[in-house]
């Protein structure tokens, strides 16, 4: 007959009671939400009677997890980039270039003169006098290499060394050029993720997407290119001795040497050594200042080394000018006075305040490894996101309330048990999305109202069978308990192929679409167990107080 | 005093003209696919790069001035569409333009962007853009990619999900519906050359998973129906399931259109052509699970010898308690 035992009753109505919880915050989005920023900000030390006022708007014990709303629904931006990860292998090549030079030189004799060749950005070609000794020269270079190490044992070498002709060529080999753009973007993102930090917004997501992307989102910023202000930047801070100066674009430099561009007087060039003295790695501290006239400059300090490095440079070369370059362009090229010792200083050069504070920011956080390339920018003002909220809203209530009053006209009150369940169900997936932080979007509540659609298919399926099974006359509690039990194949049968098609979603898409898989998977999930364990106990606990001769489904 | 949309009992003939029906269904798909070979879909940023900026201001829009104040940036191809939308305020005037992806770059330029605005606040002073979305054909060609992989992956996944739970021409039967439901959706799309982007790839999926909702309901009772009547002929078996379980069908799809309708309505427009795509997918899954799903069964037959093995394979469920 017609039983459940209580402990499953227990468990259920736990269930529900969790799932309410969990839920309730999102009822007073504002109020838990300055709570809880309010929380972090004491936690981070910044402990004020305002900021515990704010703090105390909700109370601790209740459950603060919140919905993430999307970029969609709260207005930001939203970057897609590809680091260009090839920008590396020409560092590293020109990095091995002092270190060929010298090999080579040590076998003079056999080899003869050595003249590294113009090439392809990423290769090293030098060319031998004396063909004859290219079996040798190949196998000095090829000693340079060194073992790449995997989890999976040695893997090769890091560079590959053949001969053309008379030129040896140098590039990475196929493995060290995977396991470098690894690299390349874990440390782009990492730097992407400081920089993003140092301005201080809130929950930005920062995902790396396949081998070569970054997802950055950012709620609450004004607009896509200020986003790309702040993390586009290469940041790449080196001082070069300085070869000459020209106003010449197309100057012949010499193999080792740059033509960079002034980035205050246009049609000023430098040509520079492109080895650097020291470069933005090996600072500790950048931050905005004036200089002695008062202008916006940028104070900063080197490390042990780059200190040693900077004030060796500097004593030798006491009245040759120095350059102070960012990302190949000339920021100013000081002529060197007096020893430097003490391993910090200031750049100078035509900035706005703006600037010379974003510069720091730049300069702390880390230069970028590799350049980027924006594929996808987007940006959403919060006005729209305000519009789809509300739009959203009274859609929901209007769908919910339309269902609500139709079941209940065509079940009467078993009609009224599926409501019941359908207004726990929409509380369980609040629940769930806020307990796993997941972001809701447009799309997502398009999910939602979806749902409730959906969710009293179950209900239906069941409630349908109950009156086939009420014309075999079989007295109803039998009625019941075999409507339940033929429903069931037909419930699951029909939600695991929606789930299925949920999961692909979730898998394949982005962005807004996953929002959209997210609240359809788990609107299954719930719609499933409203129907086949609370409404069941709803009319359980009916049946069980009033003992009926007679049902109408 | 119940609401009954479906009489108690139905004995409605649905195969008496099941070849008529069939037939219709294939002419409806060609139509569609010669919509879409003759006039293509109107692809979105998402699926062919470009930059979409939506305005708003307090004046009337006017399409005229709007692509005046532009021409003189020779941008290439820019559409602009004004947008009509019940939720709006009485002086929100909301347009939409839509750039072609601009020669060797891949997404669109700051500079591009504040080119345009700086044009139309020559033309409209008070001009505000509400959103800029652009995207590289780089990611657009790989979006369409994607988006089709995810299609065939839905489609064969629940291939194969039926064929387990339930005989191979059941399986041949519910694909057949999906895909009549996918390509009649995408037919309406070109022929009413609504906006086709990533979203409408999400409701396509679901348009997938709700026809099979209605698919495998239907199936499920076909199946119990089949071991309950052993000699009756297939096709009266497929009729009382289809009668049996109609009162359901029409339930179910009318709560999910009341939610969908008013979601149209009420929504906003940033996502109406979605919920579009959904409620064409409701009428369109609902019809094709009993005319094209059914149908194919009846057409390829099925075994009809449900003992033991299956017997216990349909019914795996039925023990769980609650």
């Amino acid at each position: 007959m017609l039983q459940i035992d209580t402990w499953k009753r227990v468990l259920i109505w736990l269930v529900v009671v969790a799932g309410l919880l969990l839920a309730l915050p999102n009822a007073f989005y504002t109020r838990v939400e300055q709570s809880n920023d309010a929380r972090a900000a004491i936690e981070l030390g910044n402990d004020t009677p305002q900021m515990r006022a704010e703090a105390g708007q909700w109370p601790s014990w209740l459950p603060s997890g919140l919905v993430n709303l999307g970029l969609d629904l709260r207005g930001g931006a939203h970057l897609l980039a590809e680091v260009k990860v090839e920008d590396v292998y020409e560092v590293r090549m020109d990095a091995m270039w002092p270190e060929i030079r010298d090999a080579l030189r040590d076998q003079r004799a056999t080899v003869g003169t050595i003249r590294r060749q113009d090439s392809a950005p990423g290769e090293i070609r030098v060319r031998i006098s004396q063909p004859e000794g290219m079996s040798r020269a190949l196998q000095v270079v090829r000693e340079l290499a060194t073992p790449i190490q995997t989890l999976a044992g040695p893997t090769g070498t890091d560079i590959e060394v053949s001969a053309q002709g008379n030129d040896i060529v140098v590039t990475l080999s196929e493995a060290e050029k995977l396991a470098s753009d690894d690299r390349t973007v874990r440390q782009a993102l990492e730097i992407i993720r400081r920089r993003i930090d140092e301005v201080g917004t809130r929950e930005p997501t920062i995902q790396r997407q396949g081998p070569q992307r970054i997802l950055i989102q950012v709620p609450g910023i004004g607009s896509a290119s200020e986003l790309k202000e702040i993390i586009g930047t290469t940041a790449q801070l080196t001082f070069n001795p300085v070869v000459s100066r020209t106003t010449d674009a197309d100057a012949r430099v010499g193999p080792g040497e740059k033509l960079v561009p002034s980035i205050d007087e246009a049609g000023t060039f430098y040509i520079i050594e492109a080895a650097p003295v020291v470069t933005g790695e090996e600072l500790v501290d950048a931050q905005p200042a004036f200089d002695q006239n008062g202008r916006p400059a940028v104070n900063f300090r080197f490390n042990t080394t780059g200190a040693r490095k900077f004030g060796d440079y500097t004593l030798d070369n006491i009245g040759a000018p120095f350059a102070i370059v960012l990302d190949d362009e000339v920021i100013s090229a000081p002529v060197i006075q007096s020893h430097i010792p003490g391993g910090s200083g200031i750049i100078t050069g035509n900035f706005s305040v703006e600037e010379s504070t974003n510069l720091a920011v730049l300069l702390r956080a880390g230069a970028l490894p590799a350049g980027l390339e924006f594929l996808e920018e987007r940006t959403i003002g919060p006005e729209l996101g305000q519009d789809s909220i509300d739009a959203g809203k009274v859609a929901t209530m209007v769908a919910f309330a339309a269902v609500l009053v139709f079941m209940a006209l065509s079940y009467g009150l078993f009609g009224l048990f599926a409501n019941v369940a359908l207004i726990i169900n929409i509380g369980l997936i609040f629940g769930l999305l806020s307990l796993i932080g997941a972001t809701l979007t447009l799309p997502g509540i398009a999910g939602i109202v979806l749902t409730v659609g959906m969710a009293v298919d179950a209900n239906v399926l069941i409630f349908e069978r109950i009156r086939e099974e009420l014309k075999t006359a079989k007295g109803p509690a039998r009625a019941i308990e075999l409507g339940y039990e033929k429903a069931l194949s037909a419930i699951l049968d029909a939600n695991i192929t929606t789930f299925i098609t949920a999961v692909i979603l979730f898998a394949m898409g982005s962005g807004p679409v996953r929002g959209f898989a997210i609240t359809l998977g788990l609107g299954i999930l719930t719609s499933v167990f409203t129907a086949i364990f609370v409404t069941r106990l709803l009319v359980v606990i009916w049946f069980e107080r009033r003992r009926p001769k007679m049902i109408e489904v | 005093m119940r609401l009954k949309l479906v009489p108690q009992n139905t004995s409605f003939d649905f195969f008496s003209r099941w070849k008529l029906w069939l037939g219709i269904s294939a002419f409806m798909m060609l139509l569609a696919a010669g919509s879409f070979l003759y006039q293509g879909l109107n692809f979105g940023i998402d699926f062919r790069g470009g930059t979409t900026i939506r305005t708003e201001s307090a004046q009337p829009v006017d399409v005229g001035v709007y692509r005046g104040a532009l021409d003189a940036l020779e941008l290439g191809d820019i559409t602009i569409t004004e947008i009509f939308d019940p939720t709006f305020g009485p002086d929100q005037n909301v347009a939409m333009l839509r750039i072609q992806a601009q020669e060797g770059e891949e997404a669109a330029t700051a500079t591009m962007v504040a080119q345009v605005e700086s044009a139309l606040q020559g033309a409209v002073p008070d001009i505000e853009f509400v959103s800029v979305e652009s995207v590289g054909p780089k990611v657009s060609g790989e979006l369409i990619q994607t988006a089709v992989i995810a299609v065939v992956l839905a489609i064969g996944a629940v291939l194969v999900y039926i064929w387990l739970r339930f005989e191979w021409q059941f399986a041949l039967g519910a694909v057949a519906a999906l895909v009549h439901d996918v390509i009649l959706t995408i037919g309406v799309f070109s022929e009413l050359q609504i906006r086709f982007d990533l979203a409408i790839i999400a409701a396509l999926l679901t348009i997938v998973g709700y026809s099979l909702n209605d698919t495998v309901v239907v199936f499920d009772r076909v199946r119990e129906n089949l071991r309950k009547y052993k000699k009756t002929p297939l096709k009266d078996v497929l009729n009382v399931s289809i009668n049996e379980t109609l009162s359901r069908t029409v339930m179910t799809s009318v709560t999910t259109l009341l939610a969908l309708i008013s979601l149209y309505v009420l929504g906003g427009d940033v996502i109406r052509g979605f919920v579009f795509a959904m409620i064409w997918g409701v009428i369109v899954g609902t019809y094709s699970s009993v005319f094209v799903a059914s149908a194919i069964l009846l057409y390829l037959g099925v075994k009809r010898d449900w003992t033991k093995p299956s017997n216990t394979a349909g019914n795996q469920y039925a023990n769980i308690d609650a």
